[in-house]
């Protein structure tokens, strides 16, 4: 299936290559080259691009490219999936997914590789069981196997792959046992000019942290189920439980992972969080124009919003921006043309408001349409859904855990049209 | 993250492998000091230290990483192969499988060393080796992978097998030769039980034999009660592979509406409520047809399938969309609709791999994505080839109803600063005006207004739009065409101005004035002109030729002289062609009478069609239907066949005890009826059961089908032809099929359905618990009955051994599983009955005696919770749902215990208590009896000799004075079949693991003065082990 991996940094320098069956000459990412030129932006080079004896399958993730080989048919989001999961384990393994982390771990990140794919086909891609193959490097770890030659491979064989439930490791222990769950709900949403709701929906997941000792078998369940309209579960999640009963019944991989996500249909009412008045306008003589954005907050159910920026892309012709900023600074990169308003926590007793002048560039014509603003806030303890888990019962294990739920509102792809 | 380097990022790793980055442009010392790093990295690796030797194989494994060539190290490398230390091991089979096809000769060094590793007691060190030698491309060890993966193949290890089934492919490409011993191992595989196999086994078929299409039959049903459980990857290729198959084995479901669909065609698109249009089509085409019924198998798979709409992997619920897409009935294919539209959360790459196939499918089957409208509309922010697409699904998705709601959204989009955008959306506006008439002049208005926008792009692209447009009633719009004809002098892009001259010359009656004068301008321009705007200037000069002669008739001549000496032959040869038309001329032809016919005969309108329309003839999620065209090894998904296929292909062989015994007492002929009859049984009650979740607790089902009663032939004389309870079968089931239909509506109904189902399988299971405890009194008889059936070497062989059968002598010996003062009154045993389990084969029956000493009601007695060693399974019993006080009951389990002496854990449940209990199976038990004629008997031991064999030296025991006592106190011991032997002196005992029918011969040869030998050979070296340590035993006593 995937015959090789090539990873390409945002300059085209290739820096890692990696073969699962004979080697393909490097050569053959000239056509990946051509196709990233094409495209101008990195998030248009087609995830697909055929050659005449291959097909590169690619992923654009943290500036690098993650570009597969194939040869024979094979369905793509297989592989795109596989690209993302070898994205998430290097995350996992390094804090961040970096060309400079890859570079600096090389080793382990081939070794990482070498499990994760047989022949071109997924073996080990579970974090839970590459962890007890590879550790991942801390510093303590790094200093130890300096001094006593010890490895970061694991002498111990994974007990997790052969067993039923391929996301545990066996014999797990804790002196403090505990289970967290953040649940964190994004609003997707696009307003139009006069700030009625084009659309709008909300999705959320809950990511977990449970670290727990030995197999307990944990039900999660919520005080209005019947709100969530579409759900994805972690492979541990029972199916048939949550068709019968609405619970979450699970035995739970050990550490962070994401328990589910969900999806509440545009048909329930969304409530939008803030409201944005906005005034952009270009003059058609004298290279300038004007703009004026206030925010102000709609529904928060009584609670304060954070984090609030506001980020406009520009048109081209945008040279510079002279604003002036109540509350928060702003910043015009007039390379990206990117204008970013970070305002921070809203006043609802004093407005934030951006106002001024942009120029343009002399002679070029006023563009025709105004940018849209993208919106990025943050509201703690409130699922804007009205989602509420109900409780957390543990079977199978002795002990009695520390149990904990987080609420966090943000805003996904919130989008203001002017 | 800096701060936290690695061993390799360290300081001292960093200095050195920062050195070879700035060496190597160095043009001059390239030579000198490659050498010298490599020599040093080859003393590293010939010291004794591991450290060293980790230090340097992580320096060459960055190395290779770079793509650097570190192929002279080869020798030094592949030393370290049988290093102790673990991970200089794994980098050593890094290099190994990168360079070992460039160093054939040296990499067979190599091979000794994992060819012990195949033989290690540990399961991942064998499959470890497997891997790597299987991965090594080297033609002469052929032979020797083709061993190891014949031997790994039946490893007691599942881990083992499903890395033999990742080695097949591997050899398959390196050795096309071997393609039929290959199949023969996947063939084996495929009936492998458990879930780590599958997956992997199945991506080998597709790899090597995609069209062994029968290899899938008889494990067809177990990949679908399977799956479930299989990891994601796993998931994805069986369930491709699955489609594939059903399409070949299964009717068209939809076979009533495609009928439908070719007699009214009209009618049918022109409603948008399809669901209407169903409830109107039923009774008219029932009336006609024959209903159609859908095979239990093909449900089956839809409803197995269905949960995995929920799984996080994208390539899974994509999966699992294309399979409903292919395979469900119109009906039930709206529940993907709601999973695709949340992967369009996911990556962009995801993304625009989903918005692909929703295009593709939206054609095909509007409705289901209707409601999900406004999930695709466009975000500014989304990169260009996702808008593209999306815009597609929403021209795809325009309807009377909703099209003012998207116009609205496009007038959006046309204002995007993205302009390859905008030319899309525009031509989206152009699709929605031609598919649906009554907003055509709304949309053409819009154009129009778009043809003064300032960005060129926008206004050629408009004008390409409403070119076809106008084409569908040009008489009404001769205005907007002056317009156009204007814009000639101002637009530059050439699709465009081409788009002009041919509107202008079309329909040159309706602006008489201003043709002639367009024509002027571009015979004055012609030379500068691209070539398809050359091509139409011909074409214009040709139509005002023959409609406006007096006006245009030098320009005419004028404009072909200048094409006769154009570079373009296309364009010197189209001149010469008209002007041979329309020119008269004394020699012309025939042709030239009809000249006006040709050139100003009535077009038809051009039908915008989506580019995905069709493409739903590559499979859904293919990667030939997202490039639309085949790519190489890509499997045709097939047509639906036009009569089913024979269903019975997918029986597997039930093993029933009951029926088998009667096959022995009326005699031979009866069985193939017999077992035809109870595999339709059969069949019928796995529907019943709805396996729906492998891994569900309630789930337990009839653990035996032992009812006599309901067979139908059973008084039928052995004759009864096979047709005839065919009919019969097909008649009931038929019938169940037709209420699932049904439920398929009411959803409720179903449900009841369910239950009332399940309740008569309660009482069906106790029947049977019942009967079971009855049949263990008689078991001998059974016994040997039972055997026979379940044995799987042929017929002669048993009726050879028949007379010789016996079976253990000394009662069955109980163990207690709870104590009846630790379960407050409630109080279990267990035995082995030694009776084959008759559902899976696999598995060993445990019989299971609940006594209830207290005064009350024991009510719901369940097992709960099954904790099990990796590749365990059990098979619970029915729940009982009351034990009255007193009273006792005895049901029978079936537990897989993988051939491993590993307690079985479980809760044992009642309505108020749960007690922890666990089984413990002696050696012994994991064995069935085999029979073997002492030939076999002597060729199978001589093929177990070696590590395989295990003698051992006795005593034996006091009462152990003749051949009856050692024979009684062996088959007490293990459940063996004694082998007939000419010798006295020698008892033979032969046996197959239960789980993965591995042989186990046991031989006892007594001596003078009370001594013996004991051998005992089995593949399965810790059974061997095990069995003669209980043996010696046995005997000593």
């Amino acid at each position: 299936m995937i015959h090789s991996l090539f990873l390409i940094n945002n300059a085209g320098d290739l820096f890692l290559e990696k073969h699962w069956k004979s080697v393909i000459s490097r050569s053959v990412c000239d056509y990946f080259f051509e196709a990233r030129e094409k495209a101008v932006e990195p998030d248009n080079v087609p995830p697909v691009i055929r050659t005449p004896h291959h097909y590169l399958i690619n992923i654009y993730r943290e500036k690098i490219f993650f570009v597969s080989v194939i040869q024979t048919e094979v369905p793509p989001l297989f592989v795109i999936e596989f690209l993302h999961r070898v994205a998430e384990t290097f995350q996992d393994y390094f804090g961040e997914c970096s060309e400079s982390t890859i570079k600096d771990n090389v080793v382990i990140v081939y070794e990482l590789l070498e499990e994760m794919l047989d022949n071109g086909f997924p073996l080990a891609t579970e974090s839970n069981i590459l962890k007890e193959l590879i550790r991942p490097p801390t510093i303590l770890r790094s200093m130890v196997n300096t001094i006593t030659g010890s490895s970061n491979v694991g002498e111990t064989l994974p007990t997790g792959q052969l067993s039923t439930i391929p996301w545990r490791r066996a014999g797990v222990k804790y002196t403090n046992n505990e289970a967290y769950f953040d649940v964190v709900e994004e609003i997707d949403a696009i307003l139009d000019k006069s700030g009625t709701t084009v659309f709008a929906e909300i999705q959320g997941v809950i990511d977990a942290c449970v670290k727990l000792s030995g197999m307990p078998d944990l039900t999660l369940s919520f005080m209005n189920p019947r709100l969530l309209d579409d759900v994805s579960f972690h492979p541990c999640v029972r199916y048939k439980r949550w068709e019968s009963e609405r619970v979450i019944s699970f035995v739970p991989p050990d550490g962070n992972f994401q328990l589910m996500s969900y999806h509440i249909s545009a048909q329930n009412l969304v409530a939008i969080p803030v409201y944005v008045k906005q005034n952009i306008s270009f003059f058609e003589t004298g290279s300038s124009g004007r703009l004026d954005i206030t925010v102000g907050p709609k529904q928060t159910m009584g609670k304060t919003v954070e984090g609030l920026v506001v980020t406009v892309h520009m048109p081209k012709v945008v040279l510079s921006a002279n604003l002036n900023a109540t509350q928060g600074t702003y910043n015009y990169d007039p390379v990206t043309k990117i204008l970013v308003w970070d305002i921070g926590k809203l006043n609802p007793q004093k407005l934030p408001n951006l106002k001024g002048s942009l120029s343009l560039q002399s002679g070029a014509p006023k563009p025709e349409e105004n940018p849209s603003l993208n919106i990025d806030l943050k509201i703690q303890q409130l699922a804007i859904s009205g989602l509420k888990v109900n409780r957390l019962d543990m079977y199978g294990e002795k002990y009695k855990p520390f149990k904990g739920v987080k609420y966090v509102t943000k805003a996904g792809k919130f989008q203001v049209r002017t | 993250v800096s701060a936290a380097p690695s061993a390799f990022s360290d300081e001292k790793g960093g200095s050195a492998s920062e050195p070879e980055y700035g060496h190597d442009p160095a043009s001059g010392g390239i030579f000198s000091s490659d050498y010298k790093r490599h020599d040093d990295l080859k003393e590293m690796l010939d010291s004794n230290k591991d450290s060293l030797k980790l230090e340097a194989m992580k320096r060459i494994v960055a190395m290779i990483a770079r793509g650097k060539n570190a192929s002279d190290l080869f020798p030094a490398v592949v030393k370290n192969v049988a290093c102790k230390n673990i991970e200089v091991k794994k980098l050593v089979y890094v290099y190994l499988v990168r360079y070992a096809e460039e160093q054939q000769d040296l990499a067979l060094l190599s091979i000794s060393t994992f060819q012990r590793g195949l033989k290690d007691p540990n399961q991942l060190i064998r499959a470890s080796a497997l891997r790597v030698l299987s991965s090594i491309r080297v033609t002469i060890i052929v032979p020797i992978m083709m061993l190891a993966i014949k031997e790994a193949a039946s490893d007691m290890s599942p881990y083992v097998r499903k890395t033999a089934a990742h080695a097949i492919p591997k050899l398959h490409s390196l050795d096309p030769e071997q393609k039929d011993q290959l199949i023969e191992v996947i063939e084996k595989l495929l009936a492998d039980k458990t879930t780590l196999v599958a997956g992997s086994v199945v991506m080998a078929f597709e790899e090597v034999c995609p069209d062994r299409i029968d290899l899938i039959h008889k494990n067809y049903r177990k990949l679908c009660n399977l799956l479930i459980d299989v990891e994601e990857w796993g998931q994805v290729v069986i369930i491709n592979m699955l489609t594939r198959y059903a399409r070949t084995q299964f009717l068209n479901p939809n076979i009533n509406e495609s009928l439908l669909e070719e007699n009214s065609e009209k009618a049918f698109y022109a409603s948008d409520d399809e669901e209407e249009e169903d409830k109107k089509a039923e009774p008219a085409t029932l009336a006609k047809r024959k209903p159609y019924v859908m095979d239990p198998d093909h449900r089956l798979l839809l409803r197995n399938t269905k949960p995995l709409l929920q799984s996080r992997n994208a390539a899974v619920v994509m999966a699992v969309a294309q399979l409903y897409f292919h395979l469900a009935p119109k009906a039930e294919v709206g529940i993907i609709a709601k999973a695709l539209v949340r992967l369009m959360r996911s990556h962009s790459e995801v993304q625009y791999v989903v918005l692909q196939n929703v295009a593709t499918m939206s054609i095909k089957r509007r409705g289901m994505f209707e409601p999900y409208l406004k999930s695709f509309y466009i975000r500014s922010t989304d990169p260009t080839q996702i808008k593209v697409l999306k815009l597609e699904v929403l021209t795809n998705l325009a309807n009377e109803t909703n099209i003012s709601t998207i116009l609205r959204e496009f007038q959006t989009y046309i204002k995007s600063m993205d302009k390859d955008f905008v030319a899309a959306s525009i031509q989206a506006i152009g699709r929605c005006a031609t598919n649906i008439g009554e907003v055509r002049d709304t949309c053409l208005n819009g154009l129009v207004q778009l043809l003064s926008n300032r960005d060129e792009l926008v206004v050629a692209e408009s004008v390409v739009v409403i070119k076809k447009l106008l084409q569908m009633q040009p008489e009404q719009h001769s205005d907007i065409i002056k317009h156009m004809a204007k814009l000639i002098d101002n637009i530059q892009v050439p699709m465009a101005r081409a788009s002009i001259l041919w509107l202008i010359g079309e329909y040159c009656e309706h602006v008489p004035k201003i043709a002639p004068d367009v024509l002027r301008k571009m015979a004055k321009s012609f030379t500068n002109e691209e070539d398809i705007v050359k091509l139409q200037i011909i074409n214009l000069a040709a139509k005002l030729y023959l409609t406006n002669s007096k006006q245009s008739k030098l320009l005419t001549q004028y404009v072909l002289n200048l094409a006769k000496y154009d570079q373009n032959y296309d364009i010197r040869d189209r001149a010469r062609f008209i002007r041979q038309l329309i020119v008269p001329t004394d020699k012309s032809g025939a042709l030239s009478k009809y000249a006006k016919k040709l050139f100003l005969a009535l077009k038809p309108a051009p039908v915008l069609e989506s580019p995905f329309k069709d493409r739903d003839h590559f499979q859904l999620g293919s990667l030939s239907h997202l490039l639309n065209a085949k790519a190489a090894g890509y499997q045709e998904l097939p047509n639906w066949p036009e009569s089913a296929p024979d269903p019975s292909v997918r029986n597997v062989e039930v093993k029933d005890s009951v029926c088998a015994e009667r096959t022995v007492l009326t005699g031979p002929e009866e069985v193939p009826t017999r077992v035809k009859c109870s595999s339709r049984k059969d069949r019928k009650e796995k529907k019943v059961e709805k396996p729906f979740y492998s891994d569900s607790e309630g789930e337990s089902g009839p653990t035996e089908s032992a009812d006599s009663g309901n067979c139908e032939s059973d008084s039928g004389s052995g004759s009864a032809s096979a047709s005839g309870s065919d009919e019969s079968g097909s008649g009931s089931e038929s019938e169940e099929s037709g209420e699932e239909t049904e439920s398929d509506e009411e959803e409720e109904d179903e449900e009841e359905e369910k239950k009332k189902r399940k309740k008569l399988d309660k009482t069906k299971a106790k029947k049977q618990a019942e009967e079971s405890a009855e049949r263990c009194t008689i078991h001998t008889i059974h016994q040997i009955s039972c055997i026979i059936n379940f044995d799987q070497f042929d017929m002669n062989k048993i009726t050879s051994v028949f007379s010789q059968t016996l079976a253990p002598s000394g009662s069955i010996k109980m163990y207690e599983l709870l104590h009846r003062i630790k379960g407050e009154g409630l109080a279990v045993e267990y035995c082995f009955s030694r009776q084959p389990f008759s559902p899976e084969p696999n598995m060993v029956a445990v019989q299971i005696q609940f006594t209830n000493n207290t005064n009350s009601e024991t009510k719901n007695l369940h097992i709960e919770d099954p904790r099990l060693q990796s590749g365990m399974r059990i098979r619970e019993f029915a729940e009982i749902d009351v034990l009255a006080a007193g009273e006792s009951v005895t049901v029978v389990m079936g537990i897989d215990f993988c051939d491993s002496t590993q307690a079985a854990n479980f809760q044992l449940c009642t309505h108020t208590r749960k007690f922890f209990v666990s089984i413990q199976p002696p050696v012994g038990e994991l064995m069935t009896p085999a029979f073997l004629t002492e030939n076999d008997f002597k060729k199978e031991q001589g093929k177990l000799m070696g590590m395989n064999e295990i003698l051992e030296k006795l005593t034996l025991g006091e009462k152990c004075v003749n051949e009856h006592v050692i024979v009684e106190r062996v088959t007490a011991t293990a459940n063996l079949s004694r082998v007939p032997c000419g010798s006295d002196k020698e008892c033979r005992f032969a046996g197959k693991t239960v789980s993965s029918g591995c042989l186990v011969l046991v031989t006892v040869t007594t001596k003078e003065g009370g001594g013996a030998q004991l051998t005992v050979n089995c593949e399965k070296m810790l059974i061997g082990t095990m069995l003669v340590k209980d043996i010696l035993q046995a005997l000593s006593q």
